[in-house]
C-alpha cells in the first residue's frame, strides 16, 4: 500500500509542475486528459460503483453546461452561482431517470437504453430551444485570458489547468473515501448482487439513487467547466451520443471500478489519439473520422484482451494494489 | 418468536404454499422439511419479504411483517441464506462479511472485528483474503452463512446449507449452530433435505408437502407419522 | 392540412415503416436469439444502403436486384462475426459484449466517414418520381416496391423459423440455452446462423431504404437507436411486433414530422420508448419475462 501512496504523491507533485516545463499545446493536452479523467470518474461512480451502464451521460455534462452558460449569458451571473443551479438541475434529473429505471425495474441493457433515450431526447429539444440559442449553439463572451479571475472563471489556460487538476485530485480523493466507506461496501454489494445485497439489509433503491445523484452532480461541475472554458455550446455536439460514449471510453479502457482506471484510460486515450493524428498528419493521410476508428480500435482491443481495463494488470505488475 | 398464519401463495394459479401456520418460540431450532417442490423456499421467501402473501400474516415479536421489503426484515432482525448461494463473488472473503456487519456496526472498523470474528468461527478466517469467486461450493456456503450472522440476526432463516457437504463438514456446521443456539440464543428455521443435520439440530419439525403443513412435532414424532412417511415413500399397495 | 394530405402522409409511413419493421426484425431475431446486444445494427444498414449506392452508381443495378448479392455477402459477414467475434463474449459480463459492438459501431461508421465523406449519396431510379393513384391516395413506386420487398423478406424469414429443423433448432437455443445444447445442438453454429439471418434482413432493408432516403455515415447511431426503439415497443421475441413496431414508428414519425417540425420526428419516437420501458417493457406484443 504504501508504494502506492508514494505514487501517487509522485504523480500529483509532477501533474503540479507540468506548467513549468510544458508548452502550451501540451498543457491543453493536459488539461484535456484531466477533463476527461474527471467526467470519466464521475461517471465511474455510476457504473463501476452502483452497477447502472449509463450511455447517455452527455445529458448532465450539457445540462451543467448550459444551465451555467445561459444564466451568464441571459444575466450576466458568474459561474459559482450558475455552478448550483447546474448541479441542483442534474441531480434532478439523474434522480428522475433513477426513479424510473429503479421503481420499474429497468436495468442492464434496458437501462442503458433509457439513458441514451434522455439524452437524445433533450439534445432534439434543446434544438428547438431558442432561449438557449438553438441550433445555431450559445455563446458566451470572454471578458478577458490574462490574470486569474477565479470569480468569473475568466483567465490564461495555467487557470484552467490548475482547475481541472484540483477537480480531478478531489474527485479521486472523494471516491477513495468513498469506496471504503460503507457506501463503497454497500454499492459493490449491490453491483455484485442486488438480491443478496438487499437480504443484508441494505435498501437498493435509496443506495442506487445516492450513486445516480452523487455521479450526475460531479458531471454537471464538468459540464459549467465546459462551458467556460470553451465558451461555445451547440445541441448536436453537447448532447449526442458520441460524447456519452467518448465520457465511457477513459474508465473502461482503463477499468472500470477502480479508482486510477479513469484517469489512465483518459491519458492513453488522448495521448495515443493525438500522437496518431501527428502521425497520420505526417503521413498525409487525414481523412475525417480517422481519429475516431482509433478510437474504435482500441476500444475493440481493450474489450477483447483486457476485460477489466489497462489498470488492474498493470498495478499487479508494478505490485500495488488497485 | 415468529407467528406464522394461514399463509397462502400462488403463481399464476399454481398453488404453492396453502394456509401454511406454525410457531417457533424464540430459541428454539426449527426444521422444514417435505418433497421438493412443496413449497419450503416460497414461505421462506415470504418471511423474508421477498414475495408477499397472497393471504395471512406473519409476526415476528408480535409486529407484522408480511409485505416488508427484504432489506426491512433483514433490520427487523431475521437473516436467511439462498438456496443457491449468492456470493458477491468480486470481493474478498472477508469484505463479503463487512457488508453484512455493517447493518448493525457504526462504522467499517468496527464492522471488520465483528466479521473476523465470525469467520473465525465458521473456520473460514484463513481464506478472508481470498475473492469470493475462488471458494468451493461448501465454503461458499459457510460464507452464506457468515454474511447472514453478520447481521446479527435474532432468526436465521437457512435454506438447505448442508446441502452438498460431506458428513465431517455438516457435523461442523451442526455444532456451530448448537452453539449460536444455546450461548447466543439465536433463533433457527432451516429448510433441509439432509436428514442428518435435521434430525441433529430441530427440535420441532414442520413437514410440508404440495404447499400444506401435513405434520408438526418433534423430529421422532414426524418420522413415524404414516402421512409423513406417504409423502415420502408413497402409499403401500397390495401385490 | 387537409384530410387527404394526413391520410397520404399516413400511407407513406406505413410503407417506410415497414422497412424500419424489417430492419428491426433483424435485430429483433439477433437480440432475442443470442441475447445479443446488436449497437452496430443501424450502422450495419447503412453499410448495405452504401453498397446499393456504389452497385448503382458503377453497374447502373437497381437495388432491388443489388439485394442478392448484398443480402448473401451479409449473411457471410453476419456469420463470421458471431462465429468468431462474438461466440467467445457469450459468457462474458453484459457490458463486456455491449462495448464489444459499440467499438465495431464506432469503427463502421468512421470507416464510412473516410470512405465516402459526410456528404449525402443517393440511387435515382426512374420510379421513384412515379406514384399509382388509387381514388386520393397517392402510393409512392419506389415506396410501395420497398414495402412489398420487406413484407417478402419478412414472410420468408417468418417461414424459415415456423417450418424449417433449423428454424425450430434457433427458437429452441433462444428459449433453453442449456436444454439445446444438452439435447445436441451446435447452439455456436446456431447462433451464427442467426446472426447472418438478422445480417440478411439488415441488408435488404438497407437496400430498399436507400430509394426513399439519402445516406449519411451518420444514419447509423441514429438507426440503431431506432431499431431499439421498435424492437422494445413492438415487443422483444415477437417477430410480427417488430413489423408492428415499425409501422407504429413510421406513421408516428410521419405524423410528428407534419403536425409539429420534421427535425422533431425522433424526438417522439424517443418519447415512446421512454414510456414502453416504463409501463409494458414487454411491448405491445413481446411475452413477459
Amino acid at each position: 500500500m504504501k508504494r502506492a501512496h508514494l505514487g501517487l504523491v509522485l504523480l500529483a507533485a509532477l501533474l503540479a509542475a507540468l506548467p513549468a516545463f510544458a508548452g502550451s499545446y501540451a498543457l491543453s493536452v493536459a488539461t484535456l486528459i484531466l477533463y476527461f479523467a474527471y467526467t470519466g470518474q464521475a461517471w465511474n461512480v455510476m457504473m463501476g460503483f452502483a452497477g447502472q451502464l449509463s450511455l447517455g451521460h452527455s445529458l448532465y455534462v450539457g445540462v451543467g453546461a448550459y444551465a451555467a452558460g445561459a444564466i451568464f449569458f441571459h444575466y450576466g451571473i458568474g459561474p459559482w452561482a450558475g455552478l448550483w443551479v447546474a448541479i441542483l438541475l442534474c441531480v434532478a434529473l439523474g434522480m428522475v431517470i433513477g426513479f424510473l429505471a429503479f421503481r420499474f425495474g429497468i436495468s442492464g441493457v434496458y437501462f442503458a437504453l433509457l439513458t441514451i433515450a434522455f439524452a437524445e431526447f433533450t439534445r432534439i429539444g434543446f434544438d428547438h430551444f431558442d432561449w438557449v440559442g438553438g441550433p445555431g449553439g450559445m455563446f458566451l463572451r470572454v471578458a478577458q485570458r490574462d490574470t486569474w479571475d477565479v470569480a468569473a472563471f475568466r483567465g490564461p489556460p495555467l487557470m484552467y489547468y490548475y482547475t481541472m487538476l484540483f477537480l480531478t485530485a478531489g474527485a479521486f480523493a472523494l471516491c477513495s473515501f468513498l469506496l471504503k466507506s460503507r457506501a463503497g461496501y454497500y454499492w459493490q454489494a449491490i453491483r455484485e448482487n442486488e438480491e443478496a445485497a438487499q437480504a443484508l439489509g441494505i435498501n437498493s433503491f435509496r443506495w442506487k439513487m445516492y450513486a445516480v445523484a452523487l455521479s450526475s452532480a460531479m458531471t454537471a461541475v464538468s459540464g459549467v467547466f465546459f462551458a467556460f472554458y470553451y465558451n461555445n455550446l451547440f445541441p448536436e455536439q453537447m448532447f449526442h451520443i458520441s460524447r456519452s460514449i467518448e465520457i465511457i471510453l477513459g474508465p473502461i479502457i482503463g477499468g472500470v471500478g477502480t479508482l486510477f482506471g479513469p484517469i489512465l484510460g483518459a491519458a492513453v486515450l488522448t495521448l495515443l489519439s493525438d500522437g496518431i493524428t501527428e502521425l497520420l498528419a505526417a503521413l498525409g493521410w487525414e481523412f475525417p473520422g480517422i481519429k475516431q476508428v482509433f478510437y474504435g480500435v482500441v476500444l475493440l482491443l481493450v474489450v477483447m484482451f483486457l476485460p477489466h481495463g489497462i489498470w488492474p494488470p498493470l498495478a499487479r505488475r508494478l505490485g500495488l494494489n488497485a | 418468536m415468529l407467528e406464522v398464519r394461514n399463509l397462502s401463495k400462488s403463481f399464476r394459479g399454481l398453488r404453492a404454499v396453502r394456509d401454511a401456520s406454525f410457531d417457533i418460540p424464540a430459541g428454539d431450532i426449527h426444521g422444514l422439511i417435505g418433497p421438493n417442490g412443496a413449497g419450503k423456499t416460497t414461505i421462506f421467501n415470504m418471511i423474508a419479504g421477498v414475495y408477499t402473501p397472497d393471504s395471512g400474516d406473519i409476526f415476528l415479536d408480535g409486529k407484522r411483517i408480511d409485505g416488508l421489503r427484504p432489506d426491512q426484515v433483514c433490520a427487523a432482525g431475521i437473516g436467511r441464506t439462498f438456496q443457491i448461494v449468492k456470493p458477491f463473488a468480486g470481493l474478498s472473503v472477508l469484505d463479503n462479511v463487512i457488508v453484512g456487519a455493517l447493518q448493525r456496526s457504526k462504522n467499517v472498523s468496527e464492522a471488520r472485528t465483528l466479521s473476523h470474528t465470525i469467520l473465525e468461527k465458521l473456520g473460514l478466517a484463513p481464506k478472508r483474503e481470498l475473492p469470493a469467486s475462488s471458494l468451493t461450493l461448501p465454503d461458499r456456503k459457510r460464507l452464506e452463512v457468515a454474511r447472514a450472522l453478520a447481521t446479527r440476526p435474532r432468526l436465521l432463516l437457512l435454506d438447505e446449507v448442508m446441502a452438498g457437504m460431506r458428513p465431517i463438514e455438516c457435523d461442523l456446521m451442526v455444532q456451530v449452530f448448537r452453539d449460536l443456539n444455546r450461548n447466543e440464543g439465536l433463533t433457527i428455521l432451516l429448510i433441509e433435505h439432509v436428514m442428518r443435520a435435521v434430525m441433529a439440530l430441530a427440535r420441532n419439525i414442520g413437514v410440508l408437502h404440495h404447499g400444506e403443513l401435513i405434520a408438526r412435532g418433534t423430529p421422532e414424532q414426524v418420522v413415524r407419522d404414516p402421512a409423513v412417511l406417504e409423502c415420502y415413500l408413497g402409499e403401500e399397495t397390495e401385490v | 392540412m387537409t384530410p387527404d394530405l394526413i391520410l397520404n402522409v399516413t400511407i407513406a409511413g406505413v410503407l417506410t415503416g415497414l422497412v424500419y419493421g424489417l430492419m428491426a426484425l433483424g435485430l429483433s431475431v439477433i437480440f432475442g436469439v443470442v441475447r445479443v446486444v446488436n449497437f452496430a445494427h443501424g450502422e450495419m444498414m447503412t453499410i448495405a444502403m452504401y453498397a446499393a449506392v456504389v452497385l448503382f452508381a458503377a453497374l447502373k443495378l437497381d437495388p432491388f436486384i443489388v439485394m442478392l448479392p448484398v443480402g448473401a455477402a451479409f449473411f457471410a459477414f453476419g456469420y463470421a462475426m458471431q462465429a468468431g467475434f462474438i461466440n467467445p463474449f457469450i459468457t462474458r459480463p453484459e457490458h463486456s459484449q455491449f462495448m464489444l459492438l459499440v467499438a465495431v459501431a464506432i469503427i463502421m461508421v468512421n470507416a464510412l466517414l473516410m470512405v465516402f465523406g459526410p456528404d449525402a449519396r443517393n440511387v435515382q431510379v426512374d420510379y421513384q418520381l412515379e406514384s399509382f393513384e388509387i381514388g386520393k391516395i397517392l402510393l409512392d413506386k419506389a415506396r410501395l416496391y420497398a414495402a412489398i420487398a420487406a413484407l417478402v423478406a419478412a414472410a420468408a424469414l417468418f417461414a424459415f423459423f415456423k417450418f424449417t429443423l433449423a428454424g425450430k433448432a434457433i427458437r429452441a437455443c433462444a428459449d433453453n440455452y442449456m436444454g439445446a445444447k444438452v439435447v445436441g445442438l451446435d447452439v455456436k453454429h446456431l447462433y451464427a446462423l442467426t446472426f447472418g439471418l438478422g445480417s440478411v434482413c439488415v441488408a435488404i432493408a438497407g437496400c430498399a431504404m436507400v430509394l426513399l432516403v439519402e445516406v449519411t455515415p451518420a444514419l447509423g447511431p441514429a438507426y440503431t437507436l431506432l431499431a431499439f426503439v421498435i424492437v422494445i415497443v413492438g415487443g422483444l421475441g415477437s417477430m410480427p411486433g417488430a413489423l408492428l413496431g415499425g409501422v407504429l414508428i413510421g406513421v408516428s414519425e410521419a405524423l410528428a414530422g407534419l403536425f409539429i417540425a420534421p427535425s422533431a420526428k425522433s424526438m417522439f419516437s424517443f418519447g415512446l420508448l421512454i414510456l414502453v420501458l416504463l409501463l409494458r417493457p414487454q411491448g405491445l406484443l413481446g411475452k413477459k419475462a
